[in-house]
């Protein structure tokens, strides 16, 4: 029973760094109609800028607040200077240059970071274990845990009782119709896009000294976000939740009680869900 | 009439300079048989798979492993490796065109990842992250493939007959339908056109000529790994069909020629292959949206 609880609390440990991705992607294909392929790629730079920050300040604080600000202006900058061009354009346009940006980005990583794997030291107050219910959890898995559902319960708050974030919900609706009413929905998607940005690149450095830095962490961590939005549905941040948590479960049950399996494990689960849900186990499908 | 020309010459120029240009110019028509079969299913039906490495793959994994294990010989294994591919692409596109747009592509991918897990598990079967190897070129007649102008030829017998194969595909009123789906997929259905079951031939059809190249593949490289089934082999062909030039079937071909090039030519003077790559592919998918084929049509009309 004890191992089961372990597995399940770090299970909820994965599944927060996919939530923190998969809340962007989700929010950002839902209002935006657009793929983005790079969001992989902006949990790796969050991650390296993290990594610079630590290392020209020694500070892993400064890192969690600098990175994600950082990948935000990329974000912006990819925004508003290549996908807003593709908006009028077919959606898998848009697939297709943010895919060429992961190309761009992966190799400017691997430029400067080359392939080696690097690691983030875990900040001095979150070091050490402590004992629950007879386990011992990492305090630093408990930060993780913390943020993943600070971070979703802000944003739920926010989507669901601020007046931004109902015109967030009106163009995830119908984004013609938020424009013909009002809503600035070009500065909606640069401001969505940025925040989808920031949360990988603060997954990136938070999961940093889990999950450990390196050029191809964008990839290994994307197809399961997109697993995750698939299987949760996309545009709404509960499919995000409720998508992180199953995928972050099945994954890491996966590994410890059928590791020939688990490699295998989520996709036959993703192509489960797709066949009987087309829309996910908590999506709608979009008005326009 | 100049285009038939140019082209021609193009297909007969590397057997006159021999050498590296005869080797890179068969792999570039092994890999312009495997574009221009994504581009059926891409360009012409309009659905976007980022798994048709399976395919490609999984073919050239059969005539191998019959090969190397069975002492099949390569001939026999090319039917088998086209067989199993189409197999696998009736399977595969069972499933996938229940969804469409994003859940496809996932769907694709996903199944592709499948199969590529399962090559890199399988050890005793696919050799693992080793591969495997230990097959040589059958013969063709009293020719060995090992003459490069021999596979060469082999490569541009197949190559011509999937292009006017899949042209004739494309013109017919099959191919018609296709475009149809593409277009409208509704209206299609509306007018009586079965769209579920074009788009899985479309599919099986697309999967049937991957496996062709996968074939030729194995039959020029001796040797395969689990990297010919990896989602980047299949971003790979899909930049090549973007490049060129989605739903021109000609385009396929001098992306993947373009694609090429570029590979080898940069990759010999820098590490950045990835970052060019990206970049042109940015910009092409950004001011070029109908690859070479579409700026060299834009400038025939410039120029008349």
């Amino acid at each position: 029973m004890e191992a089961v609880l372990t597995q399940a609390f770090n299970g909820l440990v994965y599944s927060s760094v996919l939530f923190l991705l998969a809340a962007g992607l989700s929010l950002i294909f839902g209002l935006m109609n657009v793929v983005n392929i790079a969001h992989g790629s902006f949990y790796m730079l969050g991650a390296f800028f993290g990594l610079g920050v630590v290392a020209l300040t020694g500070n892993f604080w400064l890192a969690v607040l600098i990175a994600p600000i950082i990948v935000a202006a990329i974000g912006v900058a990819v925004e508003t200077g290549f996908i807003r061009p593709l908006y009028r354009r077919h959606h898998l346009d848009q697939v297709l240059l943010t895919f060429g940006f992961t190309l761009v980005f992966y190799d400017l990583v691997e430029t400067f970071g080359g392939m080696q794997i690097y690691t983030l030291a875990t900040p001095g107050i979150l070091a050490g274990s402590i004992h629950i219910l007879g386990n011992v959890i990492p305090v630093y898995h408990l930060f993780l845990v913390a943020l993943g559902f600070g971070v979703g319960g802000s944003l739920w708050w926010f989507i669901d009782r601020s007046r931004i974030g109902a015109m967030v919900r009106a163009g995830v609706d119908d984004s013609n119709m938020a424009a013909g009413v009002g809503i600035n929905v070009g500065l909606l998607f640069t401001s969505i896009f940025a925040v989808g940005a920031a949360l990988a690149g603060l997954a990136g450095v938070a999961a940093g000294p889990e999950l450990g830095i390196y050029a191809g962490m964008d990839v290994e961590i994307l197809i399961p976000a997109f697993i995750v939005i698939v299987i949760g549905g996309t545009g709404s941040l509960r499919g995000a939740f409720g998508g992180s948590l199953i995928v972050g479960e099945a994954d890491t049950f996966g590994k410890a009680y059928l590791p020939e399996m688990a490699m295998f494990l989520i996709y036959i689960l993703m192509i489960a869900v797709l066949l009987t849900r087309p829309d996910g186990l908590f999506g709608r499908a979009k008005a326009t | 009439m100049v285009s038939i020309l140019i082209a021609v010459v193009a297909l007969l120029l590397p057997l006159i300079f021999g050498g590296y240009f005869l080797d890179f110019a068969t792999e570039v028509l092994i890999f312009a048989i495997f574009a221009m079969s994504l581009d059926i299913l891409l360009g012409y039906t309009g659905l976007m798979s980022f798994g048709h490495a399976a395919f490609f793959g999984v073919s050239a994994y059969a005539v191998i492993i019959l090969g190397a294990d069975y002492g099949v010989s390569l001939w026999l294994g090319f039917i088998a490796g086209i067989v199993t591919a189409v197999i696998a692409a009736a399977a595969i596109g069972f499933f996938c065109v229940r969804v469409k747009g994003i859940p496809f592509l996932m769907l694709t991918m996903a199944f592709s990842q499948l199969i590529y897990s399962a090559a890199l598990k399988w050890r005793d079967f696919t050799g693992g992250s080793d591969g495997i190897g230990g097959v040589s070129r059958p013969n063709l007649f009293s020719w060995s493939l090992y003459d490069s102008n021999v596979m060469y030829v082999v490569a541009l017998g197949f190559f011509l007959a999937t292009f006017f194969a899949l042209k004739r595909l494309v013109d017919s009123p099959l191919g018609r339908s296709f475009i149809g789906i593409r277009e409208n997929e509704m209206r299609m259905r509306a007018m009586g056109c079965p769209t579920q079951q074009y788009k899985l031939l479309s599919f099986i059809i697309s999967g049937a000529f991957a496996g062709l190249a996968g074939s030729l593949y194995a039959l020029f490289n001796s040797f395969i790994s689990p990297d010919a089934v990896h989602w980047a082999m299949s971003g790979d062909v899909l930049l090549m069909v973007t490049l060129g030039g989605v739903g021109s079937l000609v385009g396929p071909v001098l992306g993947a020629a373009a694609f090429l090039g570029l590979k080898y030519f940069i990759s010999s003077t820098t590490q950045h292959w990835l970052l060019i790559i990206g970049i042109i592919f940015i910009i092409c998918v950004l001011f070029f949206p109908r690859g070479i084929y579409g700026a060299v049509e834009s400038l025939e009309q410039k120029l008349k």
